[in-house]
């Protein structure tokens, strides 16, 4: 059970920057996996009032605020055209429409969790994480990073010339993921995979092979583990499918 | 700390601690229909709109509502009457448990498209979780109350 001695709607990031530097203050995103921690929270700190809720198109990126909810990034037309729908296929199986428009972007990427399908769908394109003092990181170094006490401000994803495709393997409906895929095919052909709930966070494999040997290739490259939804062996079964049904899609 | 907000259109003062969920609050003011079925964010029993748009209250931070609008079902008699009554005579529910949740998440699809498909259907009412219709019932409820709906539009 988690308990709050004190809530502060924060009137900038400096004011939650430094509430955050206390080891016992959480910034609370959607708060729906914090709440299942077992945490006396000090000071929870709320970003909502900071208008980090939105999502910006412009020519060359989509800015996405830390407290975009997963039901927004969802709907969003922009990013569902620019991602040829994979954006709504990352997120449609997140338990459910009440959940999605709790859930945050922010919280989501920050987390670096192992089951994030957000953190797939992402890594597999061209991402940034702008960080309040840290600055611009690309995703796939922040993924590696250890927790600080920094705070996440927005995703910034650069707009390139690739087709997306996602795919995800769940036990059930709504469940989190026992493998989930999600393939970046440039202009020039070339393909990227983000390969995530391993069940360890997503990693990104570019191979340079043969578009036949990708699955393979990618199987090779992907460390893959156990827990109660799939053996690992399972799973490294899964990325060589997964990583051949996007292709299959993405050469139509 | 004291936070203000419109419950079911009506402006509201409470007194909350850091920690209240939104779900403890709107249960102490009176919305009983507002239940508590998982306290992990998974059943959808806690379903309220907050500002229009559902959430779990189970999941919201009471504190988080101020300023804002929050709706039950105690707010929505007239619009959710219809179709409360219309699935109660299909035969769409077994213990009712799951029911508010349901209906309110229902109403919010009908009103973001009002002519869902039952792809549609099925993908919006994921996160209500009921354990003795197996789903099948309600699903047909919905269609049928939505064709109702339609022919009854155009009989006007």
């Amino acid at each position: 059970m988690m308990t709050i001695r004190e809530y502060k709607k924060t009137e900038s990031l400096e004011e939650a920057y430094q509430l955050n530097q206390k080891k016992a203050n959480r910034i609370i995103g959607g708060m729906l996996w914090l709440k299942m921690e077992k945490i006396n929270v000090g000071t929870a700190i709320d970003l909502s009032g900071l208008g980090l809720d939105t999502i910006e198109e412009t020519e060359q990126e989509f800015r996405i605020g830390a407290m975009v909810t997963l039901r927004m990034l969802e709907q969003h037309p922009g990013f569902h055209a620019y991602t040829n729908g994979a954006a709504r296929e990352a997120v449609r199986h997140i338990v459910g429409v009440q959940f999605r428009n709790l859930a945050t972007v922010g919280g989501s990427v920050y987390g670096r969790f192992g089951f994030s399908d957000v953190l797939t769908l992402l890594l597999a394109m061209q991402t940034d994480v702008e960080l309040y003092k840290g600055g611009i990181v690309p995703l796939a170094e922040f993924v590696k990073m250890p927790y600080d006490r920094d705070i996440l401000v927005r995703i910034i994803v650069h707009k390139e010339k690739a087709a997306f495709c996602y795919r995800s393997v769940r036990p059930t409906k709504t469940d989190f993921p026992a493998l989930t895929c999600c393939a970046a095919r440039t202009e020039d052909g070339q393909y990227r995979f983000a390969v995530g709930a391993r069940p360890m966070p997503a990693v990104l494999v570019c191979p340079t092979c043969a578009v036949q040997d990708m699955p393979a290739a990618v199987q090779q490259a992907v460390t893959t583990g156990s827990n109660i939804r799939g053996s690992a062996a399972y799973r490294r079964h899964l990325t060589g499918v997964l990583v051949k049904r996007c292709i299959e899609q993405l050469e139509q | 700390m004291t936070i203000q907000f419109t419950l079911n259109h009506k402006k509201v003062s409470a007194e909350i601690s850091p920690d209240t969920v939104l779900y403890d609050l709107v249960r102490s003011l009176g919305c009983a229909s507002v239940k508590c079925g998982c306290e992990t964010s998974n059943c959808g029993l806690c379903t309220v709109f907050l500002d229009d748009v559902p959430v779990l209250s189970c999941s919201v931070l009471a504190a988080r509502a101020d300023g804002r609008c929050v709706t039950t079902l105690e707010g929505l008699q007239q619009e959710a009457a219809e179709f409360g009554a219309f699935i109660a005579d299909q035969g769409a529910e077994q213990c009712g448990f799951c029911n508010p949740g349901f209906i309110m998440n229902a109403l919010a699809l009908f009103r973001q498209n009002p002519d869902p498909g039952e792809d549609e259907i099925k993908e919006y009412l994921a996160g209500n979780l009921c354990r003795c219709s197996g789903y099948e019932g309600q699903l047909r409820g919905i269609q049928n109350f939505l064709a109702w709906k339609k022919q009854k539009e155009v009989a006007q």
